[in-house]
């Protein structure tokens, strides 16, 4: 890649799209509080409500790690040569 | 009341003295040339990696007073006070994956320190710069406060204060925060990335140790749900309605929501937030982040869940005045139930995880006054050494107001000023994050906003009165007009305050109003480290006079 080339370079839109959409999954799950305001299914002692959330911390952190994923392929480094 | 807990104390001040000699060696960590700059002093060079910033992004967004207030709302009124901190902190990561590089890369290019230098750069307008600065100021003071109040809880607990001699009192509060403001005056920002490290360590293992082992000592977490759905939709004899919320119903989801999202985009307006961010080595090291931090928010669910295990345990939050406070319950609940040693190192987490934050805001603060007022407003021409100093000294004007703040007035006065400074802070997101994308709003547009945007959200704010103390400011959720629901009272400011830029541009673009001049390109929303066309300033390469 040629020093020259520093600003906005090629992007991929459709992947960039998939990432926006992966970043909107848990924004709009967690928002959706009619999904899980209740309490069965009880687990381990757990209402529904509580442990749903806590769930959404490992989903949450998928999402953006793919979307990161995406993102890298999608806008390669544009590094410049200068240094 | 119980005397001093003496074994839990000497455990305490051993922590504290260990991040005490951290912090004043941290100036020696990956030294720079010369400390005499924002770029070393207030952003500790922009040179930290993916882990440091995880520990320094963890240790200043998850505050002591959020390790206090988060299980004490959890306590007192359950799981919409206390428990949307849960989706809130979730969803923070997407929405700052979204903005935050951008506002990385604009920075580095141009070296920004705050916002308000970026606003400045992108509209050309000092006088929205003006503004975005001084609501980061206001809204962050009072949060520094908040961190002092942290630390009072756990001292109090411990057994200290309450000798009706109002200066032994406070003296360790004020011995604990001179040497802060020591510390940050001679290391800036290494030294809270330094005690960073020890601060979420503690954390962790005071939250893992207490979630384990405490539930079975009321008799399981089955057990710890029914008390606190017991004591939720028992009727308060003072307002005849539930005491609180154990599961949201149908009327409250609109406030669970608002509350979530209106925060999470308000989180990273703040300064402290903004310096931890452009302190980061490259573009994507707080997306990298994006995906690690919530660690830090499963945490802070399962502390959140403490609040309604010290219902189960039947903890009385009761302070050295005799009165109860809610604030007391979570080191209460330690101090109960824990060995005196292992109580120590508890109380040592919570008063350390005020520190880190503390110093981050002290140093934000004074970052923003520096280059936003005094270099902008005051001394157009100041050299980074003359910025460097300035902002140390504001750093410590910052902490000293704070520690006045709360040694001489009511406690609530922070905690409402804290309730404004969110609300208000969110007002400068449009000039912040619609910046980073477009120029279509206009620089008086966004201003007009932003002040109906602070006058709405402080008068609706002060028109929430508690049922039972009659006392304005009563809490963050007020009727949405046209929606019609109970809503977090920032989001319903910031609708109006992009109504009203938006009207405003049109208008002004109708009578050709000038606008400012942009120095940014588009290319500067994607900059990289190592970029070449990073701008220095030119006394850069000379001699220090």
């Amino acid at each position: 890649m040629g020093s020259s080339q520093i600003d906005v370079g090629t992007t991929n839109k459709p992947l960039m799209a998939a990432a926006a959409v992966l970043l909107m999954i848990p924004i709009v799950g967690l928002l959706w509080v009619g999904s899980y305001a209740r309490v069965e299914p009880v687990v381990a002692g757990f209402p529904f409500f509580i442990w749903y959330q806590f769930l959404w911390v490992f989903l949450c952190s998928a999402c953006t790690a793919a979307a990161l994923r995406l993102i890298k392929i999608a806008r390669p480094r544009r590094r410049g040569d200068g240094r | 009341m119980i005397g001093v807990n003496y074994t839990a104390l000497a455990v305490l001040v051993g922590l504290f003295l260990l991040v005490t000699v951290m912090g004043f060696w941290a100036s020696n960590w990956r030294r720079p040339k010369d400390l005499e700059s924002l770029d070393e002093w207030g952003l500790g060079g922009r040179t930290f990696g993916v882990w440091i910033t995880w520990f320094l992004l963890g240790g200043d967004l998850y505050t002591a007073y959020t390790f206090v207030a988060v299980p004490a709302a959890m306590f007192a009124t359950g799981a919409v006070a206390g428990f949307f901190a849960v989706p809130y902190t979730i969803i923070l990561y997407p929405v700052i994956f979204i903005y935050m590089a951008r506002l990385w890369s604009v920075s580095y290019r141009h070296g920004y320190v705050t916002a308000a230098d970026f606003v400045r750069g992108r509209y050309g307008s000092r006088e929205l710069a003006l503004a975005v600065s001084v609501t980061g100021i206001l809204a962050t003071m009072p949060y520094i406060a908040l961190q002092l109040v942290g630390i009072q809880a756990v001292l109090e607990v411990a057994g200290l204060g309450g000798t009706g001699n109002v200066f032994m009192n406070d003296l360790p509060l004020l011995i604990a925060f001179t040497l802060l403001a020591a510390y940050t005056y001679s290391a800036g920002l290494r030294a809270p990335a330094m005690i960073a490290f020890v601060k979420d360590t503690l954390i962790y293992l005071v939250i893992l140790v207490a979630i384990v082992y405490l539930p079975s000592k009321v008799g399981g977490w089955a057990n710890v749900f029914e008390a606190a759905r017991q004591k939720m939709t028992a009727v308060n004899p003072a307002t005849g309605a539930p005491i609180g919320v154990f599961i949201p119903a149908a009327q409250s989801y609109w406030a669970y929501a608002t509350l979530a999202l209106g925060s999470a985009m308000a989180l990273f307006m703040y300064p402290h937030s903004i310096t931890a961010t452009l302190s980061s080595r490259s573009r994507n090291t707080i997306r990298h982040n994006a995906t690690i931090l919530p660690a830090y928010s499963f945490v802070l669910g399962l502390l959140a869940l403490l609040g309604w295990v010290a219902i189960a345990a039947g903890t009385k939050p009761i302070g050295l005045d005799g009165k109860p406070n809610a604030q007391l319950v979570i080191p209460q609940l330690f101090e109960d139930y824990f060995p005196a040693w292992f109580a120590g190192v508890a109380f040592a987490a919570v008063a350390i995880g005020a520190l880190v934050p503390a110093a981050i805001m002290s140093i934000a603060a004074a970052n923003t006054f520096t280059r936003n007022i005094y270099r902008e407003w005051i001394k157009p021409h100041a050299t980074h050494a003359q910025e460097a100093n300035v902002s140390k000294i504001v750093s410590l004007v910052v902490k000293g107001f704070a520690l006045v703040f709360v040694l001489t007035l009511d406690k609530q006065n922070a905690i409402n000023f804290q309730l404004l400074g969110g609300i208000w802070i969110l007002q400068t997101f449009p000039a912040i994050v619609f910046g980073l994308y477009t120029r279509w709003f206009h620089g008086w547009g966004l201003l007009a906003g932003w002040a109906v945007g602070m006058a709405y959200g402080t008068m609706t704010a002060y028109n929430v009165v508690n049922p039972v103390t009659g006392n304005h400011f009563g809490g963050s959720l007020a009727m949405i007009p046209v929606i019609g629901e109970t809503g977090y009272i920032a989001l319903t400011a910031f609708a109006l305050n992009v109504l009203i830029a938006a009207v405003v541009t049109v208008v002004l673009d109708v009578v050709k109003a000038p606008r400012g001049r942009d120095e940014t390109t588009a290319g500067c929303y994607l900059a990289d480290e190592g970029d070449p066309r990073v701008e220095k300033r030119v006394e850069h390469t000379l001699p220090a006079i």
